[in-house]
């Protein structure tokens, strides 16, 4: 399988590179090209042109600031893992990086990308729901914030406009009481998720203060499950919001029949992991109290 | 269409190249430098037989256009060793790690990066760090096995 | 002298030192001066009219150089090419497509990339034909014909046993059980896919094909055939099968891109290269499986005494199995396995479909395995019918020691076994019973756990002459082995390692035959113009047919030492008494000769009246099949939440007679194992309604990675085979045709409360799961 002929272009800043996606319609961004890249060789995607990012300074690393963790949209998948700071203080983060593609992937796929794609097979779209993150565009208007909840719009689709690139990921700093886990199931090693199920609480004394609850792979994009969500926020994180939480997540998620189930199949995958991660999200968030 | 000249470290040698946009990085190693070892075996980043050490970290090389490799240090198969056997190729031949060969170079290169992050890695994270290459003769028991040996190769040649 | 480690040494393999260096030379590493590059343009339609080819949309592309389609192809009356099972196969079509993923066009090219520039560029026309997919369907009166030059989509029955005989004993039972089960289409999906460079020299009228083939000689022999009336003689082609990365039966038959390039080479007087994608090697090259077997095994106080099989077969639009040519089902009639049963029948309809042909091994011999998965599904169905645990019931019912050689009512002759030895030993490792004790505590907790056995009978070493040949061609296999003066040897053979290890096995049991270390062996297999005529590795049949040749020819080479030895030694022959490496006076030891001193000596002072030399070869045909056997116990927790299997623990007790090398044993056994849990739990390709493909790419064919793959414990059993020069049985296949059953067995021993008498594989989480919810007990937490 060889990718068809473009023109391929490595700016050093990001204002030449919005300037180039804006000159070339059909221009696509290179980041770490583990989902591009294949859909290139089996030619569903034919860009006239890719604008690498790997020349432009500053994309990428992870850092606390301003109150949140910072990730830069070319940070690897790999310095996820090896980071001490998400390692010990983002569990949400750390679980699911874990099991995006397989560990040779992860050393060049980008956090960015995984986001970008907005493919609903993706597992950091759910967890940056979950999290309440916001992600930072750079493009010929500026700089512009953007919340994760109106960021993905459909299946490979973002509110990102022509010309903008994502340049960071902005998760809200984790305090005491807060913890998040993610629970995917997937065929093996490598597949993406049957369903994958994204918690992030926030305790307050022994109640849930705040709860992000989002879905991977069960609609044409990552779902949050605002009713799951509701269902944590004020109790105390017993069986019984659990399993309330659990079924409101199944109701939320939107799945199709497809060779890894069917939609009954993956509506009680959902409920399973719900209450998996949740209930790993709190044991997490009462040892971090 | 465009077309670039590009220099890339194989081995500790700089091989400078006017390639094609679209040239993928194992095409650049295996046809453009003639060295075969680095193998190809799906089309879906799936597989790891293409993967080589790319600035360090194991790459799958059918999922890197050559043309962003431009100034890196790669080391493939016949980079392992230095004349002699890197102790991961002892390791593979002695535990019987290896049977068809096809995709023993790129979880060679995998288990080399695994071990020099993690010198004493458990069965499971074993398991885990070659869990992107597959093998399909050997049912991973050896290659376990393989990649213990070397650690113990590696760290009785660090004690000597 | 050298220790000389023949039988039973765990020799480091010989062949390592190319390949973990990268110095392994694979198909796609020949490359060739002013060599071309082949890729193929595909079908999208399962079933289609080519309309038309618009042959100027591939040229058009630059660096394409021609475009060959079928019409090309009819030309030289190779559009279609016979199978080994006496059907016709395309190369190209002329006007129609029969599956998805067919060959339609080939675009030959100066590079790999524009070749498949121009494979995306060709335009094709097509209209559309209804599709079959189902092979009933296919069957049923008025159903879309596959194949206009046939009258039915039914392709052959065939059928082995005493029908009225089964009939009558099954009526006769008092407990029979019946069950319906699909082995799906799987793929062996070897790392290295196919491919091949074709290298016509239209001066010699000399064609070289260096091919992924896992059978050299016959390839050439068929080449030879299909291009006889075109002027091609088999003096003037040359097969090279160069190191092969995995083949596990993928890599038998002849594929149209064999074809195509050789006809490109023939056309542009060049080399060309053709190597597949993975995704084309997943969606048209030849499958396995697809049996849909309906079972019923009956028993009489609790002794099993009838089965009874009836087989729907999906061969695709074309029968291409890989058999021997009077075997249309294979060896699907060992059905009756480890079980001493007088009467049983066994009957296979092939059909037509829209999809690719083959039928293939997936690392077995000849449909062995969805023989031992029928007959081990059914013994275990059968004793819990009879009240009794399936360990029990096996052991009971087992054909005994004292039975072999053993007559089945199929027709074989079973060389050995002991499978009572290997349960057992298989049920000691694991802990069976405690395994049993632990299954109803936690039954009781509401937990899920299985505990499945499969104690199998495989047959291998194809095969004795008198019944076993592939286009007439018998299939023995040979070695032949050249000791030089200074006592190192080449031996060649005319089988092809595929990472088996031939190079090491075959020096060892040269090494165990005359005392030469391995090491001063070299091994060679492969080239047609050097190897002696054999017909290839597959069906376990490397060890049992060649490696029984090198026996022989060993032999054949201490008989004449003997006689050089007498010479040096000027004893009479009778004399002399070998001992591994040498022979001396019978009753002085320190009169000897080493083999190293008598190879010098057939050069330098041989006997008079004696031919120089020391050299032999062996044409082996061997005196019956073999039969390796073990047993496998599959211990598994269930998800009730996911409806995931785990496979806890998996040992292995298999017994292939004298073991040569325990290290390439067990290796093969690892893998073999791992191939037979991934179509229990994960591989299949399967087509929707319109015969699309799914399944078709690594993302979606889902081989085992290490975190998939348990821990395999392994135990052994030995029971030489009493006909092979050696004892050893074959060893490559043995796993992958034992451990599905177990696996199945373990998956319904854990629901078997619910009411869950069977279960059809893959068994995916999302189908476990649904029998889980029909039957009330999944999870939601």
């Amino acid at each position: 399988m060889i990718p068809p002929s473009f023109d391929y272009h490595a700016p050093d800043n990001l204002e030449e590179a919005s300037r180039l996606l804006l000159a070339n319609p059909e221009a696509k961004l290179l980041a770490g090209g583990h989902s591009l890249i294949p859909m290139m060789r089996f030619r569903l995607a034919e860009p006239a042109a890719l604008v690498d990012l790997r020349k432009i300074p500053g994309l990428s690393g992870i850092r606390e600031e301003g109150g949140s963790l910072c990730i830069g949209a070319m940070t690897r998948e790999s310095e996820l893992e090896k980071s001490d700071l998400v390692q010990s203080r983002y569990p949400l983060l750390a679980d699911t990086t874990r099991v995006i593609a397989d560990p040779v992937v992860r050393n060049l796929a980008t956090v960015g990308g995984n986001v970008a794609h907005a493919d609903p097979g993706n597992d950091h779209p759910a967890t940056m729901l979950a999290y309440g993150a916001s992600f930072v565009a750079s493009g010929p208007s500026g700089q512009r914030t953007i919340a994760a909840s109106d960021f993905f719009t459909g299946p490979f689709s973002t509110c990102l406009e022509d010309g903008e690139i994502l340049t960071e990921i902005r998760v809200p700093e984790a305090g005491p009481g807060s913890g998040g886990a993610y629970q995917k199931f997937e065929r093996k090693v490598g597949d993406y998720a049957v369903a994958a199920v994204a918690v992030q609480v926030q305790l307050d004394g022994g109640r849930i203060a705040g709860a992000g609850v989002a879905l991977t792979n069960v609609g044409l994009t990552a779902i949050q499950a605002g009713a799951a969500e509701a269902a944590l926020v004020g109790s105390d994180g017993g069986d019984a919001a659990l399993d309330a939480a659990a079924q409101a997540a199944a109701a939320a998620a939107d799945p199709t029949d497809d060779h890894r189930g069917s939609a009954d199949y993956k509506r009680a995958v959902v409920r399973v992991l719900t209450h998996r991660a949740a209930s790993s999200a709190l044991a997490r968030a009462r040892e971090a109290s | 269409m465009s077309s670039h000249q590009i220099s890339v470290t194989i081995n500790g040698e700089e091989h400078t190249r006017e390639v094609e946009a679209r040239l993928l990085l194992v095409h650049f190693i295996r046809e453009e430098v003639g060295l075969t070892g680095t193998h190809i075996g799906c089309d879906t980043t799936s597989c790891g037989a293409c993967t080589v050490l790319l600035n360090g970290v194991p790459a799958k090389s059918c999922t890197v256009f050559a043309v962003a490799a431009d100034g890196a240090e790669v080391t493939t198969v016949e980079g392992l060793g230095n004349g002699g056997l890197h102790p991961v190729q002892q390791g593979f031949t002695e535990k019987h790690g290896l049977q068809c060969g096809f995709c023993t170079p790129g979880m060679m290169l995998t288990s080399k990066a695994l071990l020099e992050e993690n010198p004493d890695p458990s069965e499971e994270e074993i398991r885990w760090g070659i869990s992107g290459n597959l093998c399909r003769c050997t049912g991973y028991v050896n290659i376990v096995k393989a990649v213990q040996r070397a650690s113990e190769l590696m760290k009785e040649n660090s004690d000597g | 002298m050298a220790e000389c480690r023949g039988l039973g040494h765990s020799v480091q393999r010989k062949e390592d030192a190319r390949f973990i260096r990268g110095q392994g030379r694979y198909i796609d590493d020949v490359k060739l001066p002013g060599m071309l590059y082949l890729d193929i343009a595909r079908s999208p339609y399962a079933h289609a009219k080519i309309t038309k080819i618009h042959e100027d949309t591939a040229m058009a592309v630059d660096g394409v150089a021609a475009v060959i389609t079928g019409k090309t192809l009819e030309g030289f009356k190779l559009a279609w090419m016979p199978t080994l099972m006496s059907d016709q196969q395309m190369v190209l079509p002329v006007d129609t497509v029969k599956y998805q993923a067919q060959e339609v066009a080939a675009i030959v090219a100066t590079s790999r990339y524009a070749a498949a520039d121009g494979a995306a560029a060709l335009e094709v026309d097509y209209d559309p034909l209804p599709v079959v997919v189902d092979p009933h369907e296919a069957l049923k009166p008025g159903a879309t014909k596959v194949r206009d030059d046939k009258e039915s989509n039914h392709i052959f029955h065939w059928e082995h046993g005493d029908a009225d005989g089964t009939d009558a004993a099954l009526a006769g039972c008092d407990t029979v059980v019946e069950q319906h089960m699909h082995l799906p289409r799987i793929h062996v999906a070897s790392i290295e896919t196919c491919g091949c460079v074709a290298s016509w020299n239209p001066v010699e009228g000399h064609l070289t094909l260096y091919l992924t083939t896992q059978a050299p000689h016959a390839i050439r022999t068929v080449v030879a055939l299909v291009t006889a009336h075109l002027g091609l003689a088999e003096h003037k082609i040359r097969v090279i099968s160069p190191d092969i990365g995995g083949g596990f039966g993928g890599k038998v038959p002849v594929y149209p891109g064999y074809v195509l390039a050789t006809a490109a080479s023939v056309v542009t007087g060049k080399p060309v290269k053709w190597i597949e994608d993975r995704s084309e090697n997943l969606q048209a090259d030849s499958f396995a499986r697809d049996y849909h077997i309906t079972a019923k095994l009956g028993s009489k106080d609790g002794k099993v005494t009838a089965l009874k099989l009836d087989t729907v077969a999906d061969h695709g639009y074309s029968d291409a199995a890989a058999n021997p040519s009077k075997f249309p089902a294979g060896l699907y009639h060992i059905a009756t396995g480890s079980y001493d049963l007088e009467n049983a029948h066994v009957s296979v309809d092939g059909v037509y479909t829209n999809k690719p042909p083959g039928g293939i091994a997936y690392r077995c011999s000849f449909r062995v395995t969805e023989a031992v998965h029928a007959i081990e599904r059914m013994v275990d169905l059968l004793a819990r019918e009879n009240g009794e645990d399936p360990a029990d019931f096996r052991l009971r019912n087992f054909i005994k020691p004292e039975q072999f050689p053993y007559q089945s009512a199929l027709g074989w002759e079973y060389d050995s076994g002991n499978y009572g030895a290997a349960l057992e030993k298989a049920m000691d490792m694991i802990g069976y019973r405690e395994l049993r004790a632990e299954q109803a505590e936690k039954r009781a907790r509401g937990e899920l756990m299985g505990v499945g056995i499969s104690s199998f009978t495989e047959i291998v070493g194809a095969g004795p002459s008198k019944t076993f040949d592939i286009l007439g061609i018998k299939m023995f296999d040979s070695a032949e082995i050249r000791i030089h003066p200074t006592g190192k040897a080449i031996a060649r053979f005319g089988t092809k390692s595929q990472g088996q290890g031939h190079e090491t096995t075959y020096a060892q049991i040269i090494a165990e035959e005359l005392g030469i270390p391995p090491e001063d062996i070299q091994v060679e297999e492969g080239d047609t113009d050097t190897a002696p005529y054999g017909l290839g590795t597959y069906a376990s049949r490397s060890t049992p047919t060649a490696g029984a040749a090198a026996s022989i020819a060993s032999r054949k080479i201490r008989d004449k030492a003997r006689k050089i030895a007498a010479h040096l030694l000027e004893a009479d022959e009778a004399d002399l008494v070998w001992e591994q490496g040498k022979f001396h006076v019978k009753g002085s030891p320190d009169r000897a000769k080493t083999i190293q001193d008598i190879a010098f000596a057939a050069y330098t002072n041989h006997p008079q009246g004696m031919e120089a030399g020391l050299e032999a070869i062996s044409y082996y045909d061997p005196p019956n099949l073999t039969f390796p056997f073990g047993s496998y116990i599959c211990c598994v927790d269930i998800d009730r939440g996911t409806g995931q299997v785990r496979i806890r623990r998996f040992v292995a007790v298999d017994d292939c007679g004298v073991r040569i090398n325990p290290m390439i044993v067990d290796g093969q056994i690892h893998g073999g194992l791992t191939m037979g849990i991934a179509p229990a739990l994960l591989e299949e390709i399967s087509y929707d309604a319109d015969g699309n493909i799914t399944g078709g790419n690594f993302m979606e064919y889902l081989v085992p990675t290490a975190m998939e793959t348990p821990h395999w414990e392994l135990g052994e059993t030995v029971t030489p085979s009493p006909h092979h020069p050696i004892g050893a049985k074959g060893v490559g296949e043995s796993a992958t045709v034992g451990a599905p059953p177990a696996v199945v067995n373990a998956v319904v021993d854990a629901l078997w409360h619910l009411g869950v008498r069977h279960m059809e594989i893959p068994m995916t989480p999302a189908r476990v799961w649904d029998v889980l919810n029909e039957h009330g007990a999944a999870a939601t937490r």
